[in-house]
């Protein structure tokens, strides 16, 4: 009953603002007296009270649903809110609490005596053992393994040492080039100046997050197309398939620089938006521009006796952003 | 004390009775804080998180972390029977369905931006009066390590969203992992199980990781640092005759410190909370769903990471190679390499100064930028380097605004990066010594204009004027 | 090349080139009118006939050499076959007349007047090709036109049709965009863009994209200030020129200062 009672008393002692002064004698304090700042007291209140009301405001708001800018009011309000709290404290630990500036040591730097005895304890304690060195290292060996066998079913996370994987894409001789809703392309469908996007035909549908799935296509006029010998036959009647994935930082090629009139305009290009590598589709993917440090993969097409495009084989290279093996082999035929 | 006791003593009693705090708290009331706008800047940092923690755990009751892809029937009409990833459309929901969610997710967004900011502005003030020298190198050393932990987990916050832009800011941080020399495809397809994408595993994975593991790693680092600061106890200026190697003048926590430092925590969370409600930060809606085969020009991002997509951009075309071994690919050197000479740079630079000066003693009393201009030439240096990678990443918003071409750009950054830290690194250095020439000249002049006027003093010549004024 | 030089240059090729021209005045009020603009504006470089000069290098038409990237030969396509389309385009837009010869083109004032594009619209026109477009974005569907500008568009213009940077060119932002013009745009491929025909994309895909074009000029931004739906970059200078700037402020308030 009393904790309630007092409660209450300082409850209301703090809604009526002032508490009565208590007389003390000066050499007993240990924060000094100063006189009062009746201006700074009234303003740090009333902050405090427009503290309250924007809070109120924010549940208001909240509650509200009609208001426009729902968002801007709700952050308004308790943004002012917390603003409002935050001027009055400032006020009140700039002009109301009294700012002492107090001087102190600052602690020693090191204490040699404690680092002596605990020292000590350390090197007495072991009195007992004839063969330390041995003890210790028999410590460290067990200590060691229990914390590596501990670590061991981390190795669960992922394959660590299966790169193969690295060289695997979905593409096989002969499968289909389809569109996004898996539609197969027709040599037909692929006009000049224009570039597609294309993934491998598969039933019900192809996993076209995969790095090795995504190809951009582009018909070049056969006077521009000028494959290295090694790529002799890549292309499908002037048409040219890329994996659509940078070897730089992996983003996706959404780029390609087709210029209306060859004259007097940067030439064909496909670029990477996320550093700007930049790609020549007439030679076989290499790099005009940009920190790419290796060749688009191409892959090879043919047309079949329907007019559909389908693949002739894998990449040329690995896809997909550089690694250490990225040009030790060729992707899985 | 008997009944009728004010409140505040009845507490400290009940405390101390079962946890025998009371002199503790007595010592913690009284404790120093030399008083310095520049030491409030790391507080900032600290009430942000805090912000971080309250906001992100309010996210985590809508958010999904999962990839499955579903089609999505919400409300926002322009991704109306998209495909997207769970993920992406929960936070599509937290944005635009749940009430008040968007407020808190783009106060939490701002709040990370400001987290950085705030540590990096901290780190400043560290770095450039010497607060990191004995006996603080452990301290200073948790506080580079947790700038470097809350880069990553800031990192993943944004890359958890799965929208456009994350999704190429996350394959751009798979790609510098991949071309970690030796071990980076190893390491990648350990985390992300199989190359990009990796396996649906790989999402929960970094979700537990942002929203737990780094969190606690920082929570607990964080506290480290703060209780070797409280032992060691604050640097300070010598603003005072009584400000020493050995004495600290300070506000105590209490009365004096603690209004203002509450002041400064609601005042950095009100700004915060500004923000989020009144400027517009990652609208996802608008970016749309991300797919390995998709992007969008203009993809940046977040600040406190755009020096290393300058980085990336930079470099110029090559992988190192011997043989069919690839021994460093391209994006190694800006994406990983620079961010690693950067932070080696701030784990050893103490040591590496140590060596330099043979300074090896203990120092409480912090110094002016000017006080040592070998300092302050090398870190204007190291800040500039880094600034101009920043800017370089900006290229193609300049191309945008004002013409100037982004491939002359790009080779005017490649040769200004070797070339204009240095030189800055040089001014800054030359500069400091002026000023301290200049404050020597002042001290000589004040000096002898006292002794003038002592003399005139003495010899009667003069009436004598306003006393104070011979003081100063 | 001043716009002034240029059409001095043009008036003098028109004095040389117009006998040499076979087509002579195209039939009809308006298009006749065309032919005379075509004459004082176009002719310099698309040459007599509108046969375009395809094989002159560029110092014909006064540009320096070496100046533009892999140049070969070439002041300016033929116009045959383009339509009222790409007329009514570029006149529209201002990307034509050019300032000089191998620059991308901008949008930028239009210095002809209504009459004068629809004369020279007429005019070329005349030598065959597709008429002006007519777009009807209120038949598209909105999410499927996010979807198609996300797979064709977005890698250039940018996901909101900011617009961005390509190696070599800069894609346009599409606020000032009609959709006539885009439509057009769509089915020219000016200067670098690619090129979409009815085949890449339908006419009801086409309404769909223009839906989502005329959308990201006033997106939707319940967030607040939108700042320029440009993403991460002005967020990093709110950050460091709002937040941060206002924090320090209150420290400062707060704490002391060294000289004070």
């Amino acid at each position: 009953m009393s904790r309630v009672r007092d409660t209450l008393v300082a409850a209301a002692l703090l809604a009526v603002g002032r508490r009565r002064p208590r007389p003390a004698p000066e050499a007993e304090r240990i924060v000094p007296e100063r006189s009062p700042n009746t201006g700074a007291e009234t303003a740090a209140i009333l902050l405090l009270a427009v503290g309250a009301l924007f809070a109120v405001a924010f549940v208001v708001v909240y509650a509200v649903d009609s208001l426009p800018n729902h968002t801007q009011l709700l952050g308004a309000s308790l943004g002012l809110s917390l603003l409002s709290i935050a001027a009055s404290l400032i006020l009140v630990g700039k002009k109301l609490v009294v700012t002492e500036e107090l001087v102190e040591e600052y602690p020693p730097p090191e204490h040699p005596h404690e680092q002596e005895l605990i020292g000590e304890v350390m090197e007495e304690s072991g009195s007992r053992f004839t063969r330390a060195g041995l003890f210790k290292l028999g410590l460290l060996g067990a200590g060691g393994t229990l914390g590596l066998a501990l670590l061991t079913p981390a190795v669960s996370f992922g394959p660590l040492f299966r790169i193969t994987y690295y060289f695997g894409t979905p593409w096989r001789k002969g499968r289909r080039l389809v569109d996004d809703k898996g539609t197969p392309y027709k040599a037909s469908d692929i006009e000049a100046d224009n570039f597609y996007t294309a993934f491998p035909e598969a039933i019900p549908e192809p996993d076209k997050e995969e790095e090795g799935a995504p190809l951009i296509l582009v018909r070049l006029p056969r006077s521009l197309l000028r494959l290295p010998p090694e790529l002799q036959g890549y292309d499908a009647d002037g048409i040219v398939a890329y994996s659509k994935i940078c070897t730089h930082a992996g983003c996706a090629i959404s780029m390609y620089r087709a210029p209306l009139f060859q004259p007097d305009e940067p030439r064909p290009a496909l670029v990477c938006p996320c550093h700007y590598s930049t790609f020549d589709p007439a030679d076989g993917g290499s790099v005009l521009f940009g920190p790419a440090g290796r060749k688009l993969p191409m892959l090879p097409l043919e047309i079949d006796a329907k007019g559909y495009l389908r693949a002739k084989g894998n990449f040329d290279g690995a896809v997909g952003p550089s690694w250490w093996g990225v040009r030790m082999r060729r992707p899985n035929p | 004390m008997s009944r009728g006791a004010p409140v505040t003593r009845r507490a400290v009693r009940w405390l101390d009775q079962r946890s025998g705090a009371a002199p503790f708290l007595r010592k913690t009331l009284r404790y120093l804080f030399p008083d310095h706008w520049s030491f409030l800047l790391g507080e900032v940092a600290l009430y942000a998180f805090a912000v971080l923690v309250a906001t992100g755990i309010y996210l985590t009751f809508f958010f999904v972390d999962s990839t499955k892809e579903i089609t999505y029937h919400g409300a926002y009409v322009p991704l109306q029977g998209q495909r997207m990833s769970e993920a992406y459309a929960s936070v599509v929901n937290i944005s635009l369905t749940v009430k008040a969610g968007l407020l808190i997710r783009q106060t939490h967004h701002w709040a990370a931006n400001v987290f950085i900011a705030a540590i990096v502005l901290h780190l400043f003030r560290v770095f450039f009066t010497g607060a990191y020298r004995k006996p603080r190198g452990l301290t200073y050393a948790l506080g580079v390590t947790m700038l470097m932990l809350s880069l990553l987990e800031a990192y993943m916050g944004y890359s958890l969203v799965d929208d456009l832009l994350s999704g190429m800011g996350l394959i751009i941080g798979y790609s510098v992992g991949l071309s970690l020399p030796f071990v980076g495809a190893n390491l990648m397809s350990w985390l992300f199980h199989g190359p990009y994408p990796g396996q649906d595993v790989f999402w929960p994975r970094m979700y537990i990781a942002h929203v737990f593991l780094f969190p606690l790693l920082i929570g607990t680092l964080l506290v480290a640092h703060l209780v070797l600061v409280a032992m060691k106890h604050h640097t300070q200026f010598r603003r005072r005759k009584a400000q020493t190697e050995h004495a600290i003048v300070g506000v105590p926590t209490w009365p004096g410190q603690t209004p203002r430092s509450v002041g400064l925590a609601l005042a950095t969370a009100g700004v915060l909370f500004l923000l989020g409600g009144l400027v517009e930060i990652n609208p996802i809606w608008l970016w749309g769903p991300y797919h390995t085969y998709s992007s969008t020009n203009g993809a940046q991002p977040d600040w406190y990471l755009g020096w290393l997509i300058g980085g990336l951009r930079l470099v110029p075309s090559f992988d190192f190679t011997i043989g069919s071994y690839t021994v460093v690919p391209n994006a190694f050197w800006g994406g990983a390499a620079f961010p690693l000479v950067v932070f080696g740079f701030l784990y050893f630079w103490p040591w590496i100064e140590r060596r330099i000066t043979g300074d090896d003693a203990f120092h409480n009393l912090l110094e002016r930028p000017r006080d040592n201009p070998l300092r302050t030439g090398i870190g204007v240096g190291m800040v500039s380097w880094v600034v101009l990678v920043f800017l370089a990443g900006g290229s193609d918003r300049v191309y945008v605004l004002f013409g100037i071409t982004y491939t002359s750009q790009i080779w005017v950054y490649r040769v200004l990066v070797f070339v204009l830290p240095p030189v800055l690194g040089w001014l800054a250095w030359w500069w400091c010594r002026e000023l301290q020439r200049s404050e020597r000249v002042e001290a000589e002049r004040h000096e002898a204009e006292a002794e003038a006027r002592l003399a005139r003093l003495r010899h009667g010549s003069e009436p004598p004027g306003d006393p104070g004024a011979v003081e100063t | 090349m001043s716009i002034r030089a240029l059409l001095a240059a043009a008036a003098v090729a028109l004095v040389l080139a117009a006998p040499a021209s076979g087509g002579g005045t195209p039939p009809g009020k308006l298009a006749a009118y065309g032919y005379h603009l075509y004459g004082e504006y176009c002719l310099a470089c698309h040459g007599g006939n509108a046969a375009g000069r395809q094989h002159e290098p560029a110092y014909a038409a006064g540009a320096s050499p070496g100046r533009i990237q892999d140049r070969q030969a070439g002041i300016a396509p033929s116009l045959h076959g383009v339509g009222a389309l790409a007329a009514d385009f570029y006149l529209r837009t201002g990307y034509m007349p050019l300032p000089h010869v191998g620059v991308q083109p901008r949008r930028g004032r239009v210095l002809l007047d209504e009459r004068q594009i629809r004369a020279l619209v007429a005019y070329v026109a005349t030598f065959g090709g597709p008429p002006i477009p007519k777009p009807h974005p209120e038949r598209g569907n909105l999410s499927q036109g996010l979807n198609l500008f996300t797979e064709h568009c977005s890698g250039c213009h940018q996901v909101v049709a900011q617009g961005g940077y390509v190696t070599g060119a800069l894609p346009p932002p599409l606020e000032d965009a009609t959709d006539v013009q885009i439509a057009e745009a769509v089915r020219i491929g000016p200067y670098v863009m690619p090129k979409f025909t009815t085949k890449d994309l339908s006419a009801h895909q086409l309404d769909s994209i223009i839906a989502y074009v005329d959308y990201t000029k006033h997106p939707s931004h319940p967030g607040g200030w939108p700042l320029g739906y440009l993403g991460p970059v002005p967020e990093g200078l709110v950050t460091w020129f709002l937040a941060a700037v206002a924090l320090l402020g209150v420290c400062v308030v707060i704490g002391k200062r060294l000289t004070s």
